[in-house]
């Protein structure tokens, strides 16, 4: 035996400033917010973050951890935000909650399913074919009419948010059920990355054939990170749905949804858990600072059409910007900073 | 003999190139065995068969008592095989600790629900792993970076993180692909040094590719050398280095490759 030092063990959890700023954060969102917070805070940026968030976290998982790149995210959204609306039109006796869970699983089904060529594709093809499962979402969706209730215009309306007899239907009680189920799904994803199951999903992406040589079951890791990652994206889908634009409507969930959370992981930060919430931040803050910019500068010519063109602009940018100059995110800018100002000068 | 690994006649082709020509190999337990040959001459070829990535046209390779057409990569660590890669094939995303926990992951019994909620079986679970993780990364003198990244290493330490990764397992059949390549003398002599530590504490059986003569002829106990495809001789390192078809294919070479 070589000669060694006995084996001193530092803890293997994260450094507890992490831990404080988590709670801080967690202090703040339910305490400081509902206090001060407005109605447009809540519509308009805390909600629809939240969701967006809960969202990049679920294609996270399956795209930064596993490896294995999607472009179905809004199906699986869709697919979460249906399977709850009618659950909760045809069995009412169910409570949200219980609701939710099978939403989810619905989406983590369908996931599974949309996985399966995962064991086959790699890639660029793989993105393809999951391409194919947003455009027969959609289809099934406009097809069958009883999904939405045989609404005529495929637009229904979401039911009211109760829980446990309360309320929750106003903008604060919106945001406050999207922040419980954010913070839990979040807690879900944090045990599953530093669990065993979560090595065997960064192994899959690192070295495929390394993984299945040390005994990783290769295609059962891929279809579970698909059927985990589904179930997240699903809840966020009712989230979307149900506590943001409270109808639930196929055109809520097109490609450029599924563009726009790749987006949000790759700007965030790939393989992390912090780059959803950072990337999601980012791109919900940017159309409103872009709005008053425009017009700020411009006045009265800018109109709605400018700002929709400004901001794809200037979302295009900032992704060709971050894939050059810092392809590990908002996640990896925000580490150096806090580096910096940690280490004395 | 026993042998502990037998490769009877295997052949392989990729098209019309034929990597191994009804190569033999027999490797008794707890032998360390080194394989060597010019390049092109399907050393890792035959690693790659004996561990399952290439589907051999003919031949059969028994391991302990289990006898194979092809053997099965995913049952590999179940069978007690471990292997490196000759061009590291680590998780560059994850640490060194959990790099080497993930050697482990063949003995993972706890469900994914015991995982995520912590409940007993998974957390006893995960402290014996971690346990015997950590010892081999002590006795490969890792400790210093068991909290880095696989990746940012220097080039020689992943390649003992590799090393760890295969030994965490307690393998009893150990597959080395150029262990050594690219490192300095030093560097060599330490490594030399872990792999029969390695045979000492759990007695497995070492198949390993290596180009340093002097390295193979001081760690082995036996050689084998392929050349095109084909045996062209085995036995202890002494008989291999007199053996005058080696000299023309294979040392004869090497000696005028470095004198040039």
């Amino acid at each position: 035996m070589a000669t060694t030092s006995s084996p001193v063990a530092p803890p293997l959890r994260r450094p507890s400033a992490n831990r404080v700023g988590l709670v801080l954060l967690l202090v703040l969102a339910y305490g400081l917010v509902p206090l001060v917070g407005t109605s447009y805070l809540y519509e308009a940026i805390l909600t629809p973050f939240l969701a967006l968030s809960l969202a990049a976290l679920g294609l996270n998982l399956l795209t930064g951890y596993a490896g294995q790149l999607s472009l179905g995210s809004s199906a699986f959204m869709a697919l979460g935000a249906y399977a709850a609306f009618n659950l909760s039109l045809r069995l009412p006796v169910l409570p949200l909650p219980v609701t939710l869970v099978l939403a989810g699983l619905v989406s983590a089904l369908a996931g599974l399913i949309a996985g399966l060529p995962a064991l086959r594709l790699r890639g660029f093809y793989l993105a393809v074919s999951t391409l194919a499962v947003q455009f027969f979402v959609a289809w099934v969706l406009n097809r069958f009419g009883w999904l939405s209730n045989d609404s005529p215009s495929g637009v229904v309306s979401a039911p009211p948010l109760v829980i446990a007899g309360l309320s929750f239907e106003d903008a604060r009680g919106r945001y406050l059920v999207s922040l419980t189920v954010v913070s839990l799904l979040t807690l879900f994803a944090w045990r599953l990355v530093a669990s065993p199951t979560g090595r065997s999903f960064v192994a899959v992406r690192d070295n495929e054939t390394a993984a299945r040589v040390i005994g990783v079951e290769v295609a059962r890791t891929k279809l579970l990170a698909f059927a985990l990652s589904s179930f997240i994206v699903g809840i966020a889908g009712v989230l979307w749905a149900f506590a943001y634009l409270r109808t639930v409507e196929p055109a809520g969930f097109n490609l450029d949804r599924s563009f726009q959370i790749l987006f949000i992981v790759i700007i965030g930060g790939l393989g992390t858990l912090r780059g959803a919430f950072l990337g999601a931040g980012l791109i919900v803050v940017l159309p409103l600072l872009l709005s008053r910019l425009g017009a700020a500068l411009l006045g009265d010519g800018f109109d709605s059409g400018t700002l929709e063109m400004g901001q794809r602009i200037a979302l295009g940018g900032l992704i060709v910007a971050f894939l050059i100059r810092e392809p590990a995110g908002l996640v990896a800018l925000l580490d150096r900073a806090v580096r910096r100002v940690r280490r004395p000068a | 003999m026993n042998a502990f690994l037998a490769v009877d006649a295997v052949s392989l082709g990729f098209g019309g190139a034929v990597a191994l020509d009804s190569v033999d190999l027999s490797v008794a337990k707890g032998e360390i065995h080194a394989v060597i040959g010019p390049n092109g001459a399907g050393k890792s070829s035959l690693l790659n068969a004996i561990s399952g990535l290439y589907r051999p046209d003919s031949g059969t390779i028994r391991i302990a008592d289990d006898g194979f057409s092809r053997v099965p990569t995913k049952r590999l660590a179940e069978l007690g095989v471990a292997r490196t890669f000759q061009n590291l094939a680590l998780f560059k995303g994850l640490s060194v600790l959990d790099t080497v926990m993930a050697g482990l992951v063949h003995r993972q019994s706890a469900g994914l629900a015991a995982q995520i909620f912590g409940l007993p079986a998974a957390r006893r679970e995960a402290r014996e792993h971690r346990e015997r993780a950590e010892a081999v990364i002590a006795s490969l003198d890792l400790a210093d970076v068991r909290d880095r990244l696989a990746g940012t290493l220097p080039y020689g330490v992943q390649k003992r993180v590799e090393l760890a990764r295969a030994l965490v397992a307690r393998p009893r059949l150990l597959l080395l692909d150029e262990p050594m390549a690219g490192m300095t003398a030093t560097e060599k002599q330490r490594m030399s040094g872990y792999i029969r530590a390695a045979r000492v504490s759990s007695g497995t059986t070492i198949v390993l590719i290596e180009h340093d003569i002097g390295v193979v002829m001081s760690l082995s106990d036996r050689v084998t050398v392929l050349d095109h495809g084909r045996r062209i001789a085995s036995g202890t390192p002494a008989e291999v280095q007199a053996d005058p078809a080696v000299l023309a294919a294979y040392l004869g070479l090497a000696f005028d490759e470095e004198a040039a």
